[in-house]
């Protein structure tokens, strides 16, 4: 026992004398960590809310009766259908304004509630008990999520709330008689929840009520699960991304730090240490070094999440309606995960220096060749099988269905790229040998050359790093250009509004048609329906000028918009089209009606499928559609005074909007949902920045029996240290080079494959050259600060150090 | 104390095996020292190393006292270098991190049988008192061999394998420490085998022997 203590202070001794080499292992162990928990954390959070806001009635867990389009209708229907023995339970569902954020109302009947629809978890449903205490008659004390109390704490004009951890976010749960007072809808109900265990009842429906009430069933693997479900795979994708260029650190770390003591290993080994009793004992080193590195990690990763969870909260919400809490809270089990990625990558990491040790003869001398032969036939593998990854990669992107085969091609994508990195800088740098002229750049190409399988490892990093921020950042500022673009279009009225009730509609028209200033009222039609199985929402538009235009589409046929508007047609939206596979001159059913595909249009970042008609069309087909907002053209320079006078006149609220502010809101949705890839990308940039650092770092030392002869030969110190310099900044340049090509591939495959898989839509590809430049000169910056620090020991370094390298034999 | 017997040893190399030990036989006695000369290339380091276990033969035995070396496997091997058998290298394998003290006891501390006093006595002997709290690299050459000196004789082994381990001193340097060296060996009775090129070194040992065409002569 007392001599696995003492091989092991020896083996730990090492890091006394190089705390910088330490701190790396130790570092990179932790980054790799910390990201990759960090982005667990963000998913395993935000999942976890949609199975809460899943549970509690607003989500589809419980089969209901409700009208077509989700018009309300009188309560007495609850009344009549009970009477016919029919269990059913009335929901009231609203929305309302509180300063800066939109609540959900939820109005029930504890009473009639099904034992379905009660909240279940840990702590106990609402329906239990005491818990009810003023909840069916006065104060009206209304449930919420505990952040959502916290948040509204002093808010006027609300019930007394109580914290119920199950509920979603932004809801409000309370007796359906408070939210009839609270939505103004005195009497009104929205769905009627149903028993999913229930038998039928001897009354059939149609005999109880004269409504045309639908049935619908529970929908779990709806389309929020499956949009939300690709926003994780995009989220575990960068997580992984992040986890492999930190596991690219510590298996530098981990090879130079093996390196760097193998004199030492030899001689423990001839002191008696035992191949097995050594490689035991660098296994309990590396454990006890991956468990610290694990904690710090994982505390890390805590950390970047709490910071990403408000961006990521916001980017669900804003792209799929989905509410999750912008603050983390996070269970015992993912703790230790995270600790055990740590310890199994650097595990895995140091598998084969281990594996070097235990076969490593006691001598020197015979290894040297029969490493250097293995070394190059490795390289001949590296590039084989870099080849077979790019071709895989190729073929997963053009054929393969399905976001997952998406998203393999592209992990083979930069996978094989990264491999095939030190043979093509090889090329470069031999072909540069070739060309140079004068003893003193000659040793520059091919001492850069003997320099790279050390720094591999760390370039590959860059590139990786590189190449995905082209990737994403082709991508994004891509989607940015368009949709800025289609919003110009899209957003054409001047002013928007949205009356609450049909007698407020009726006297805003009369007064709008009045007016000088407004040339054109713009009202629409909303409707929601089915096709295929798919929810769809139809939009009556009023034929104008203003559209006919100003609108943007993907595809569309000779005088689209005067089919159109005689409404033998209609306008489908990108997603919808590409999931039911619809093409311009098609001719579809919606709701028994027949119509051509007169025009595709793109419809981002609605995640429902939508079609666009003419308003007088959808009002005779749809009888039941509910009035949609109504856009306002207004004359040049008579904006600000429309909106003026209309808020005067009429009681529109929020409801009243000018096109710059609804501008303003949809950028913020756009740059809130990029905002955590962007914060990933700098960090894996960051990441990268490091893996180099370190490598420089390490073979700093290891280099200078290759300087010292220069040094001899009358090169300065200072020289050799802007030789130095010169080469690491060369090599960063050469990588960024081919990260654009890389990135452009990652960028495609994130436009033409993964995107039209996960969203339905296909972006256009477009070229930033200035992104790249800025990236280039970005990754040389960073080459050259992660050299600074050895390359400025170097030209300070005591002439004794270097005579060393003569005298020593080692 | 060590009997060779009909020792092989063969290196392969791209024109084929090259057999550098071909059946050699060696006895020496307990407490005696020996010296092993041969020109350059003749085998002398290769010996040494199968005799420390380092290395396996191709055939033959080796026996330190009852134990055979060429039966034992790696641990084994291991295990008799850490209880018996003491290097000594021209190059001093030190261990950098540790400093001079810690260098002294530490196969001592390997072997279980760390004395403070006799290593004490083995500073005071070898002149390194007042060195002990520095690392290797900031001493001078003969200074670390003789750190590498006493930390063999530290553990006490029956067997001290020595190679040219005044190859890297000068003369000077080279006779101090090669005289220390018989003192202990003289003290503590071990068995000392030495390779040198030195003629002059190998007249102080009790017996020289040469190593020529893979045999001794
Ligand atoms: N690992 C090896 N692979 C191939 N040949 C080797 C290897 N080690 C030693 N040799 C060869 O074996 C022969 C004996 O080497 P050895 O080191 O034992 O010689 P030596 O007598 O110690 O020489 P020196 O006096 O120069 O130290 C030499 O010809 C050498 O080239
Ligand atoms: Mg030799």
């Amino acid at each position: 026992m007392s001599r696995i203590w003492h091989a092991l202070t020896a083996l730990l001794s090492h890091w006394r004398r190089k705390p910088l080499q330490l701190t790396a292992l130790l570092g990179g162990l932790m980054i790799a960590t910390a990201l990759w928990s960090g982005v667990q954390a963000l998913n395993a959070q935000a999942r976890e809310s949609y199975d809460r806001a899943a549970r509690t009635l607003g989500g589809d867990a419980v089969p209901s009766l409700a009208l077509p389009g989700g018009i309300e209708f009188d309560e007495s229907v609850f009344v009549a259908l009970r009477r016919a023995g029919w269990p059913v339970s009335p929901v009231l569902e609203g929305t309302i304004r509180l300063g800066e954020t939109r609540m959900r109302i939820l109005g029930i009947e504890p009473l009639t509630l099904p034992a379905a629809a009660r909240m279940t978890g840990e702590t106990s449903g609402p329906v239990d008990g005491a818990l009810f205490e003023g909840f069916m008659a006065p104060p009206w004390r209304a449930f919420a999520h505990p952040d959502t109390v916290a948040a509204l704490a002093g808010e006027e004009g609300l019930p007394p709330l109580t914290a119920q951890r199950d509920l979603a976010p932004t809801l409000l749960m309370m007796d359906i008689g408070a939210a009839q007072a609270m939505l103004d809808s005195p009497g009104r109900i929205s769905r009627l929840l149903l028993d999913p265990g229930m038998s039928a009842p001897a009354t059939p429906l149609a005999q109880a009520t004269d409504l045309p009430l639908e049935w619908r069933e529970t929908d779990t693997q709806g389309d929020l699960d499956r949009l939300t479900k690709s926003f994780h795979l995009n989220l575990t994708a960068f997580g992984l991304l992040a986890f492999l260029v930190g596991l690219f650190i510590v298996y530098s770390a981990i090879a130079l730090a093996f390196e760097q003591r193998l004199p030492m290993l030899r001689t423990l080994r001839a002191l008696g240490i035992s191949a097995r009793m050594l490689t035991g004992v660098l296994l309990v080193e590396l454990l006890t070094l991956s468990l610290l590195a694990g904690i710090a990690g994982v505390v890390g990763g805590y950390v970047i999440a709490a910071a990403l969870m408000p961006d990521v909260a916001a980017s669900l919400d804003g792209l799929y309606g989905a509410d999750v809490p912008g603050t983390l809270s996070l269970e015992l089990s993912w703790w230790l995960a995270g600790i055990a990625i740590s310890v199994l990558g650097a595990m895995g990491a140091a598998g084969y220096s281990l594996l070097k040790t235990y076969r490593m003869p006691p001598l020197a001398s015979a290894r040297r060749q029969a490493w250097r032969a293995a070394q190059r036939g490795w390289l001949r593998v590296q590039g084989a099988l870099a080849v077979l990854l790019l071709i895989a990669a190729a073929v997963l992107m053009l054929f393969a269905e399905g976001l997952v085969a998406g998203f393999a091609g592209l992990a083979a994508l930069l996978l094989g790229a990264a491999l095939l990195l030190p043979p093509a800088l090889a090329l470069i740098l031999r072909a540069g040998q070739g060309a140079a002229r004068g003893p003193i750049a000659q040793w520059f190409w091919a001492d850069a050359q003997q320099q790279l399988s050390g720094l591999s490892l760390a370039l590959m990093a860059l590139l990786l790093a590189l190449g995905a921020n082209i990737g994403v950042g082709t991508m994004v500022n891509g989607f940015r250009d368009t949709f800025t673009n289609w919003l110009d279009q899209r957003l054409v009225a001047e002013v928007y509004y949205n009356a609450r009730s049909d007698e407020d509609a009726a006297t805003i028209r009369a007064w709008a048609l009045a007016q000088d200033d407004i040339t054109a009222l713009l009202p629409t039609l909303n409707a929601t329906t089915r096709m295929d199985g798919l929810p769809v929402t139809v939009v009556g538009y009023t034929d104008h000028p203003t559209y006919r235009t100003s609108w943007p589409m993907v595809a569309i046929a000779p005088d689209a918009f005067d089919r159109v508007a005689t409404g033998e047609a209609v306008f489908a939206s990108e997603q919808l089209a590409t999931r039911l596979s619809l093409s311009v001159g098609q001719t579809i059913e919606i709701d028994g009606w027949t119509a051509t595909v007169a025009g595709i249009y793109p419809d981002y970042g609605n995640p429902k499928g939508q079609i666009s008609a003419e308003i007088t069309t959808i009002a005779k087909v749809f009888p039941t559609a509910r009035r949609g907002g109504t856009g306002l053209r207004v004359a040049e320079g008579r904006t600000q005074a429309v909106i003026s006078a209309m808020r005067e006149r009429f009681d529109l609220g929020d409801n009243l909007i000018d096109q710059a502010a609804l501008k303003g809101y949809s950028k913020g949705v756009f740059e809130d949902t990029f905002a955590v890839t962007a914060a990933l990308n700098v960090l894996t940039m960051g990441v990268a920045g490091f893996a180099l650092f370190m490598s420089l770092l390490t073979l700093s030392e290891m280099r200078l029996p290759q300087l010292a002869p220069l040094w001899a030969a009358g090169v300065t110190r200072r020289g050799l240290a802007g030789l130095e310099l010169l080469k690491t900044l060369a090599m960063a340049l050469f990588t960024a080079l081919l990260a654009i090509p890389l990135g452009l591939a990652v960028a495609w495959c994130l436009v033409a494959v993964v995107n039209v898989q996960a969203f339905g839509w296909r972006l256009p590809f477009h070229l930033f050259p200035g992104q790249w430049a800025a990236l280039v000169a970005l990754a040389v910056l960073t080459a050259g600060l992660a050299a600074l620090w050895p390359i400025n020991s170097l030209r300070r370094m005591p002439p004794v150090r270097l005579v060393r390298v003569f005298t020593d034999e080692r | 104390m060590l009997t060779i017997r009909t020792l092989a040893k063969a290196y392969p190399t791209p024109q084929g095996p090259l057999a550098v030990l071909r059946g050699l036989d060696l006895d020496v006695g307990a407490g005696q020292s020996l010296s092993l000369m041969g020109e350059s290339g003749s085998g002398k380091s290769t010996l040494l190393h199968l005799v420390a276990g380092l290395d396996s033969a191709d055939g033959g035995s080796i026996h330190v006292g009852e134990t055979d070396i060429t039966r034992l496997d790696d641990a084994g091997r291991a295990a008799l270098r850490r209880q018996r058998i003491g290097l000594v290298f021209q190059q001093f394998n030190l261990i950098p991190s540790l400093t001079v003290a810690a260098n002294l006891a530490f196969q001592a501390r390997i072997a279980g049988r760390h004395d403070p006093a006799w290593q004490n006595t083995l500073a005071d002997r070898l002149g390194l008192t007042d060195l002990q709290d520095r690392y290797p690299e900031q001493l001078s050459g003969g200074q670390q061999q003789r750190v590498a000196i006493g930390r063999t004789f530290a553990m006490r082994p029956d067997l001290i394998l020595a190679d040219e381990p005044t190859g890297n001193l000068d003369e000077e340097s080279g006779d101090a420490v090669m005289h220390l060296a018989l003192n202990l060996v003289a003290q503590t009775g071990c068995t000392f085998l030495m390779v040198t090129h030195s003629a002059r070194l190998a007249g102080m040992l009790d017996r020289q022997v040469t190593l020529v065409q893979g045999r001794l002569a």
